[in-house]
């Protein structure tokens, strides 16, 4: 740079740099927000034409439980009802486990629990999906075929696969909500004569529920759209199971078990892309639904 | 005494779910290196797999999935750059930024599959790229950059307001503030963050599946003309990752090792993860380490 | 140059092997060779996608074929049968490989017209079971009485006392509809509580883990671990398929959009020739077309 500032020459220098820099950022948000609109307005539209072009029902689609394309029957009921199931029970299975981690890492041993815990969680949610669903296929699903009555695959491996793998979102977001506590409200507790025990339950855990109830709607959102895992465990039959034993289908197992052995445009393959749309729809409920308890946290 | 009895009861409840979960983890992560790492060797780490015979490695997937980061992050590293700094810097606390918040929230929270899906509809039949490395990268692109614009974010908000005002107060315009002032500041985090979303490229298969494909061709390792069909660095060849090779060899495999191979990969894939977490870790720290040395 | 002479070599010790497995036709198989090289040498670039069973023949044979023509480049995608026709019709790809007459997956009657076939393959599918039923052979009415349900213990069938466990493959299958087509001679319902799996490897993985357990799978998965069941008294074994007797078989297709041009033509009658048919398709566990003694159409009636 010049010693004398020049000042014309400068604030054009600034101009330009200020042009480039905000048309850059800016260039950059819009494609973010082009991939977003195409995303959703290619998958509705491929996802719609099985109600406009090959004349199924929306209530059928929604709630008819038979499915079986070569009848054009399109009852995706039994996938929905599964991916519901699979996802509610995996946050059954794995909200105590998480809640009880963070307060270990939080609570009882703060001092080396975080240091023992945070990489284990971290390796959690670093394992590939495939890999879960590699190791629910070689241990898992023996162990369940040996000691329940059915083979092993089915809704409760699937529901056992995908609650490790949502542990270490509800995990870290618990954690997050339990550290971030204001120490004097345990304090206050303490000072009353209450045990940890009681601490935890009637202040710490009340105040952070919210929160932990955000992690567990987003490890349900990771679990509802899961694919690969899940289908290796779950036996993919498209029928409602009857027990948690028995096989199952979910929306993504549907998909991809059969995406690509339909031809693009047949009523099977477009049925595909509803289901597809139904998944789409289901991550802005989940949005939606942190964002509602985000709000009541605030206040 | 009851309150205390209560209180010795859960802490042991807590302490036995947490130790369980790591016993999970260790269980998990044995049965994968004593499956896998018998099987790991230089042989199988360099070979391409085998059909129908014995002895088939991973070389080529290997390369596909390190390769197919790279491109990734090609794409992604610049426009989640500019997409967070626009979110931390140039946004208004309005409507609209509050939109955008919204969109990289959705788009990071998509199922993998719809996005595969997307990807198969417009990307490999619309735009004609096929099942292809760039296909594949540019899938991927949609999972990072969400990761990339929050991250970035997070580390340019977290830079003192001393310091940018430092820089107003030279007569500095507000793009050179944020590249030659901000930015290496920020830099730490953003490395940190980048190679932790990189690992997410290494594990993903299901949107793969319908995008990079689930082949490799012959590939010489010698001709490395991006520009030649057979080279291992064309973009616009099919390419199978090491996530998806698992799958595959996993569900269609005929090869009598097939089990063996699958373990020896995932141990492989997962051996990487770990790789990418302590390297995240140690570069982070080594690079604030150097910038607040320099202060 | 080194790495095309050890090829050379391979090629060269390929050929006298299925040679002498075959020595009768050595005089088409030289034949076949010498016009190969008399051609005019052949260019472009030829994409294939489709079926993963078809796959690794495909890709294995275009390996030998650019070596042959090395102007000729030609890549090999999978993504399955219907991605291979979805592909093919859109005319992303030359080549769309399946598992099935393209009008069986193709509504649209002017779009399946449009591509033409090209059969290079036979695949059989027997049914299998765990070893551990005790049942070696079934009749087609057992078998439909299993996959409807009818029968759900295996000591109806003079097994054990075991119960029965169903392990099929999803509806959109090509392997399931020859499996139904010409096994079991009817579509049926998927059963409550049935197991459905897309991929052979893990079929056969289930069969040999699950007690009771029935599947079916292409006989080049089949070894000790599973019991490969005899249909109606015929043995599930290729002279079987070859001479007729054994009816659980289907046609590898590779289709074309309209007649192939000079290049894909060149490919696909390379798939024709002895070398490969002989070689590289009896190699990976598929029978070869041109050994087939009976013949049959989309309706899946047979002639001699």
């Amino acid at each position: 740079m010049s010693a004398k500032p020049d000042q014309p020459y400068l604030l054009r220098k600034h101009k330009t740099e200020e042009w480039i820099g905000r048309g850059y950022t800016t260039i950059c948000v819009m494609f973010l927000i082009v991939i977003i609109i195409s995303i959703v307005y290619f998958v509705a539209s491929k996802g719609i034409t099985t109600f406009t072009k090959d004349g199924v029902s929306v209530s059928e689609f929604l709630f008819g439980t038979r499915w079986s394309p070569d009848d054009n029957h399109f009852g995706a009921f039994p996938f929905i009802y599964g991916s519901f199931l699979t996802s509610l029970l995996a946050a059954a299975i794995a909200s105590p486990l998480s809640i009880c981690a963070a307060l270990f890492m939080t609570e009882i041993v703060p001092t080396w629990g975080k240091k023992l815990l945070q990489p284990v969680i971290e390796l959690l949610a670093g394992i590939p999906s495939v890999v879960y669903g590699f190791i629910g296929l070689s241990i898992l699903v023996p162990v369940l075929r040996d000691t329940f009555p059915g083979q092993g695959i089915g809704v409760a491996a699937g529901a056992i696969v995908l609650s490790i793998m949502i542990l270490p979102t509800i995990t870290s977001i618990a954690t997050d909500a339990l550290s971030s506590l204001p120490r004097n409200l345990k304090e206050a507790s303490y000072g009353l004569g209450s045990t940890r025990w009681q601490t935890i339950k009637g202040v710490v855990l009340p105040t952070v529920m919210p929160s932990i109830l955000t992690g567990v709607v987003l490890g349900m959102a990771r679990a509802f759209g899961e694919a690969l895992a899940v289908q290796m465990v779950i036996g993919n039959a498209p029928h409602v199971p009857s027990s948690l034993f028995e096989s199952a289908s979910t929306l993504t197992s549907v998909i991809t078990l059969n995406m690509s052995n339909t031809v693009m445009g047949t009523a099977q393959n477009n049925a595909l892309w509803s289901m597809a749309l139904i998944l789409l729809l289901m991550t802005f409920v989940f949005i939606f639904v942190v964002r509602l308890l985000e709000r009541r946290h605030r206040l | 005494m009851k309150p205390k009895t209560a209180d010795k009861v859960a802490t042991g409840i807590i302490v036995f779910f947490a130790l369980f979960i790591v016993a999970i983890l260790l269980g998990m992560l044995g049965y994968i290196m004593v499956r896998g790492l018998s099987h790991i060797d230089w042989h199988f780490l360099t070979s391409p797999p085998q059909t129908i015979k014995e002895g088939g490695g991973i070389g080529p997937q290997l390369f596909n999935s390190l390769y197919l980061l790279v491109l990734t992050m090609i794409i992604t590293i610049p426009l989640g750059l500019g997409a967070g700094i626009y979110m931390a810097e140039y946004a208004k606390p309005n409507r609209l930024t509050d939109t955008i918040r919204l969109v990289v929230e959705v788009l990071s929270s998509f199922p993998s599959i719809v996005v595969g899906l997307f990807g198969l509809l417009v990307i490999v039949n619309v735009f004609g790229l096929g099942f292809s490395l760039m296909s594949g990268a540019m899938v991927l692109t949609i999972f990072n950059m969400p990761l990339m614009v929050r991250v970035t974010e997070q580390a340019f908000r977290s830079v003192s307001r001393e310091q940018k005002e430092a820089g107003l107060a030279m007569g500095l315009s507000k793009w050179k503030i944020i590249t030659s002032i901000l930015f290496p500041v920020a830099l730490p985090i953003i490395v940190t963050g980048t190679i932790l979303a990189a690992g997410r490229v290494f594990g993903e298969a299901a949107a793969l599946l319908f995008t990079a494909g689930m082949t490799t061709p012959r590939i010489h390792f010698d001709d490395w003309n991006p520009l030649h069909a057979a080279s291992p660095l064309n973009p616009f060849r099919p390419a199978e990752t090491l996530a998806v090779h698992i799958w595959k060899v996993n569900s269609e495999g005929i090869a009598p090792d097939a089990l063996e191979i699958a373990a020896g990969a995932s141990a492989v894939l997962v051996i990487m993860v770990l790789i990418f977490n302590l390297l995240a870790r140690w570069l982070g720290r080594a690079l604030y380490r150097k910038f607040t040395s320099i202060k | 140059m080194k790495l095309k002479k050890t090829f050379l070599t391979v090629l060269t010790l390929a050929f006298t092997l299925s040679l002498t497995a075959c020595g009768t036709k050595d005089t088409a198989t030289t034949d076949s060779n010498t016009s190969g090289t008399d051609k005019p040498a052949l260019s472009g670039s030829i994409l294939a996608s489709g079926s993963t069973a078809l796959q690794p023949l495909v890709d294995q044979v275009g390996k030998k074929f650019m070596d042959k023509n090395s102007g000729v480049s030609i890549q090999v995608q999978g993504g399955g049968s219907g991605t291979g026709l979805t592909q093919v019709s859109g005319g992303q790809v030359q080549i769309g490989n399946s598992d099935v007459f393209a009008s069986e997956k193709i509504k649209d009657e002017a779009a399946a017209k449009a591509l033409v076939d090209h059969q290079v393959a036979v695949v059989a599918i027997a049914a299998v079971t765990n070893p551990e039923v005790g049942v070696k052979s079934l009749t087609k009415q057992q078998l439909v009485d299993i996959f409807t349900g009818k029968i759900t213990n295996w000591k109806e069938v003079q097994g054990k006392d075991v119960k029965i466990a169903i392990i099929n493959r999803p509806s959109s299958s090509g392997t399931r509809a020859t499996f139904e087509k010409f096994a079991l001679g009817t579509k049926t319902e998927d059963l409550k509580g049935s197991i459905q799996e897309d991929s052979s490897g893990t079929v056969k993985k289930l069969v040999t883990e699950t007690p009771g357990a029935i599947g079916y799978l292409a006989l080049s998965y089949i070894d000790d671990k599973v019991t490969a069941l005899q249909y109606d008294g015929v043995d599930a074994n290729v002279d079987n398929v070859i001479s007729g007797k054994y009816p659980v078989w289907a046609y590898e297709h590779m289709y074309t959009k309209g007649e192939p041009d000079a290049s894909t033509k060149a490919f696909l009658d390379y798939f024709m020739t002895d070398e490969v048919q002989n070689g590289d398709i009896t190699e990976l566990g598929y029978i070869p077309f041109s050994k087939m003694q009976v013949k049959r159409d989309v309706e899946g009636n047979v002639t001699k």
